[in-house]
Order: structure tokens, then sequence, then C-alpha cells
């Protein structure tokens, strides 16, 4: 059973990898066979189909879940209830203020910035010639994990002594005759650069479905507005963002709950040091480094909160658009 | 870029070509063409320079930038062969795929059968729990990983692949369900109604009726998952033992612990990003359909 559990060579794992796909496709054709026999009261099939995928939500996800939240309000071996404590740490200590603030730039900054960007772009390139070139280009950066792209901006970011540099932002800042900046090392500058990663990161999924939402506004109110004489500027503030509105709402939120809850970036570019740190990251060192599961708890919970009001937030205008058509 | 706004065709333009040539008036100007240039210059440089780099020799990049090897151009391969035998990165990427195949392929079939359930088989309390299912979409990853960690050690499987699949598809499936379920929704209910009155069970309706239709959601939601575990950082580092270490975490531990070696990291960094852009390139079409379907996952 050893290679079962733990193969070491690449055909062992290739073996076990195949293995468990058919495991799975397995008991799907069982649960199929069982299910499909007629005459079985309906609720057979229901529960057939839906059982495999309910059962691991369930344990995976659900009760998970709650157990995170109780043991938020435990102590770090999950036997003395402690109240609120956990989260007054969170809200006291110098340390973990530093880490909301930063949390609070990063998903206020993020969201907004990357969508502007990528609703400027997506008006900028729509019906031109090189369209389908120029958007793939801005949306290439979804394609790469978020290390790769903390990568590419560290290299960006570089920094040596003296008038050499490796990295462009400071070889720019030479050239113009200014000192090269530890961009990494100084807060709160660091969280900004950090921010910048992130909008380029995000701003092709902004675009894309910003694009689809231009390109779906009726041909009728753009001629309307013309005839009335509205064109440029005007008509991308009078016409377009009203138009696309339901969208932007929807691009806005969706990145801020991304931001929330990824802490790739900060992982790779300065661990969370020099006051850089956010709740994500901070949840990952409590819970895995410092060995402080019960701070780690409070602090997903608190992910969790923060994201919750997004969410009723989204789904109550999209409510709204719905009514209003 | 060129945006000139000659009118190319002289018979009358149908509707959608006049508002084509109108467009191209409307923000085609000089300073809105320069505006869109400097953003693809922006998002374009950075990845370009780390793609020079891990092309020049060692010496080079520590002693100057990536842009002089444009007007003095010395390329060589050396990093690559470096990186993928000094620091095992081969094994890494092979990890890679061991991980991200069945953590696509499974959650792909168990949420095939979930969401038929939803879209086509009445029961009570349907809607309740599909809108449970699409909630649980948002629930971060974060509060479900130490009662799992915890629960693996105890059946003594922590650290094995197993866990890692497991997770990846638990994660993957109220996306995948909501994904599916909206794509088959949409399928017309006389296809299906004709096919059961011909006396076909709930499994030929699938196979012979559904899949095919479903092809273009079930790329939509693979792509997404494909991208998603291929880059994942958190999961992995949470349950994978180090010998299952995939790539984007290796490369991730590598950028602390390498501080500046830059020949090392920019070709690693390269490696871990090629599969990604293929499938991500060679998929684009899908890509964007799913995001559109709302299938979003952050």
């Amino acid at each position: 059973m050893e290679w079962f559990l733990k193969p070491e060579t690449l055909p062992e794992k290739i073996g076990v990898m195949v293995l468990a796909i058919l495991l799975f496709a397995a008991v799907m054709g069982l649960v199929l066979a069982v299910v499909d026999r007629p005459r079985l009261p309906r609720w057979v099939p229901a529960v057939g189909y839906l059982g495999p995928a309910v059962l691991l939500i369930t344990f995976g996800l659900l009760w998970p879940g709650l157990n995170t939240i109780k043991n938020s309000f435990f102590d770090r071996l999950s036997q003395n209830f402690v109240g609120i404590a956990n989260y007054q740490t969170i809200f006291t200590d110098m340390g973990f203020l530093i880490v909301l603030r930063n949390t609070l730039l990063w998903v206020l900054l993020v969201p907004t910035v990357a969508t502007a960007l990528g609703l400027v772009y997506a008006v900028l390139v729509d019906r031109t010639r090189v369209e389908k070139f120029a958007k793939t280009l801005i949306f290439l950066p979804m394609a790469i994990s978020m290390v790769g792209a903390s990568i590419i901006w560290k290299f960006m970011y570089d920094m040596k002594p003296g008038k050499t540099q490796i990295g462009l932002l400071n070889q720019i800042v030479v050239w113009l005759g200014g000192e090269p900046q530890p961009w990494l090392l100084n807060p709160p500058l660091n969280t900004f650069m950090m921010i910048v990663v992130m909008v380029w990161i995000q701003a092709g999924f902004a675009m894309t479905v910003l694009s689809a939402a231009i390109k779906a506004i009726p041909d009728e109110i753009i001629e309307a507005a013309k005839v009335d004489g509205v064109t440029g500027i005007k008509l991308f503030f009078y016409v377009t963002i009203p138009s696309v509105r339901p969208a932007i709402i929807v691009v806005l939120t969706t990145i801020a709950m991304g931001t929330l809850k990824s802490f790739d970036i900060v992982y790779t570019m300065t661990g969370g040091n020099f006051e850089s740190s956010i709740v994500a990251q901070e949840f990952y060192v409590q819970s895995f480094v410092q060995g402080r599961p019960d701070i780690g708890a409070a602090l997903a919970v608190l992910l969790f909160i923060m994201i919750t009001p997004i969410i009723v937030y989204n789904v109550r205008q999209m409510r709204i658009s719905e009514g209003e058509r | 870029m060129s945006l000139d706004t000659h009118v190319v065709e002289q018979r009358k333009l149908t509707r959608k070509e006049q508002r084509d040539v109108d467009s191209k008036t409307r923000l085609a100007s000089p300073g809105a063409s320069l505006i869109a240039v400097l953003i693809a210059v922006f998002w374009t440089i950075p990845t370009a320079g780390l793609l020079i780099t891990s092309f020049r020799p060692q010496a080079d990049i520590r002693r100057t930038g990536w842009w002089t090897a444009l007007l003095n151009p010395k390329f060589t391969l050396d990093n690559y062969i470096d990186t993928l035998g000094a620091n095992n990165l081969a094994n890494s990427f092979f990890n890679s795929f061991i991980i991200t195949i069945p953590a696509v392929v499974i959650p792909i079939l168990l949420a095939l059968l979930a969401a038929y359930a939803f879209a086509w088989i009445d029961f009570k309390g349907r809607n309740f729990l599909f809108a449970f299912v699409f909630a649980l979409q948002v629930v971060p990853i974060q509060v479900t990983l130490l009662p799992l960690l915890t629960q693996y050690v105890q059946w003594g499987l922590a650290g094995t692949l197993w866990t890692v699949w497991l997770s990846h598809t638990i994660f993957g499936l109220p996306l995948a369900i909501f994904l599916l379920h909206n794509f088959m929704k949409e399928i017309p209910r006389s296809l299906i109604e004709a096919a059961r009155v011909d006396g076909a069970g709930h499994v030929r309706v699938f196979f012979q009726v559904l899949l095919p239709l479903l092809l273009p959601a079930i790329a939509s939601f693979g792509i997404f998952q494909f991208l998603w575990v291929w880059n994942d950082l958190l999961v992995s580092l949470t349950f994978a033992g180090p010998e299952y270490s995939p790539i984007t975490r290796v490369i991730g531990e590598l950028s602390g612990s390498f501080g500046s070696k830059w020949h090392l990291l920019s070709s690693g960094a390269f490696i871990s990003m090629l599969v990604p852009m293929i499938v991500f390139l060679s998929l684009q079409r899908y890509f964007v359909r799913g995001l559109l379907a709302g299938g979003v996952k952050g």
C-alpha cells in the first residue's frame, strides 16, 4: 500500500493519478447504475446525483468552516473558551492594526483602479482593427500565476547601489537624476508597489467583462445620443458608463473579493515583512509558521466577514437592475 | 497601432458597419490612441523584461539592464538548463501535471451529476440547496484549511497527493456546479422530454443528449480550474508534502531564498508560466465565455 499513498517515482505518481481518476469515475458509474432503474421513487435519483457533491462540500467547506468559527473563540490548543480575546488581539495590537490598514488599502485601491483602467482600455480599443491583439496583451497576466507576476515585478523593482541598475524602475529614476529606491522595503510605499502588481493582474478581467457589456449597449441608445450631439468624452460619461453600470458593480465586487482572499503577492514579494502584510498573508503566517491557529482562525473568520457585505451589495444591485428591466 | 478612419466601402453601409465606422471616429483621436498604447506598453514591458533576462548570460544579467540586450544581443539557454538541473525543477514541473489533471477531471465528473440534478430533476428543496451551493462559492478557503488539515492528519493521509486532489476538488465544486447548471438550463426542455418519451432514462439523456451540448461549458470550467490549480500556492503549501511540490510553489519559495539570483529565478518563472500561457492562448474563447457566464473565482 506504500506506493498507493506515497508514490515516489514519476511512473508511480502517474499510476496513482490514473487510479484516482478511475476511482471517482467508478463511483459515478455505480451511482448512475443503481439510480437509473425505472419505478424508483423520485427522490432516489436526486440523492444519487447530488450525493457525492453535497457530501464533499459538507465535509470540505461547511464543516471546516463552522469549525474554524468555533476555534476562533478558543485558545491555541482549541481547548479553553476565550471569548473574543483573539479578535481583541487583532484589533488592538499595533502590528495587526497595520495589517488591517494595509488590507483596507488593497481592497479599496485594487478594484477601483483595475476597473477604471479596464473600462477605459475597453472603450479605447473597442472596434478597432487591433482589438483582439490589444486585448490579449492586457489579458495575459490573468493566465500566469500571482507568484510568477510577483517575480516579474520584483525584477522591475530591483535595486542596486550605484548608478547602473538592472531593475527598470530604478534605472528610470536614475536617468531622471534621482536616487534608486528600495521599493519593497519602505512602508507604506511597499504596499502601494504590490497593489500595482494586483492591478496589473486584475485589469484584464475587468476589461473583458466590461468590453462585452459595452458591445451589448443597444445601437438605438448610441444613435439617440449622437442625434443630441453627445460625443467623445461626454458619450463615455453620460451614455457608456450608465449603460454598463451593473457590469461595473459585478467587476468591482468580484475583484474586491479576489483581492481579500489572495496572499500570493505579499508572500512572494516581501513575505509580509516591512509592515506590508495583509489579512490573508497574516492568516498563513499565524496558522502555519507562528503556531497560533487560534489567531489564524480569527483572521480567517475576519476575511469571511469582510467579504460578506460585498456579496450582499452585489446581490442587491443585481436584484435592482433586474427589477428595472 | 494604426487607427485610421477611412471608410473602406462605398456601398450603403449596414447599421452595424455604420456603427463600427462611427465608433472609430468617436475615440480614435490621437490622445485616445496614445493612452491605449501607453496602457498596452505598461502591461507588456515587465513580462518582456524578465523573458529577455531569462535568455541572457548570467554575468550580463548582474551587470547591465535587460534593455541593453536590445542593442547588444547575446543570448543563451544556459539559465534554463541550470534551473532544470540544479533545483529539481523538472520534478516539480511534472508534479504540477500530476496534481492538476485529477483536480480538473474529478470536479467536472461530480459537478456534471449534481448540475444535472439541479437542472432537470424536480425535488423538494432544490432551489434552496442550489442557492446554498452557489453561496459557498464565496467562502474564502482560508476558513477551511486548518480543520481539513487536522482531519487529514487523523486519517494518516497528511502530505499525500490524495489530500491535494480532494481539497482542490472540493474548492472547485461550487463554481463547477454553478457554471454547468447555468449552461444546462439553457438546453431546451423539449429536447430532454422528447428523449424521455422515447424511453430514455436519466443516464441516456445525460450521455446522449446533454453531454455533447455541454462540451463548451465543460471546457470553460476546465480551463478555469486548470489555471487555478496550476497557479495555486496556498493549497499546495498547506497540504502537499515537499516531495509533491508543484512548480508554482517551488518558484515562490525560490524567490525568498534566492535573493538576486535572477538568472535562475527568471528562467524558472517562465518554465512555470509556459503551460498556463499555452492553455490560455489556445482556449481563450472558452475562458472568456466562462467569465461572462458569471463564473468568477478569486
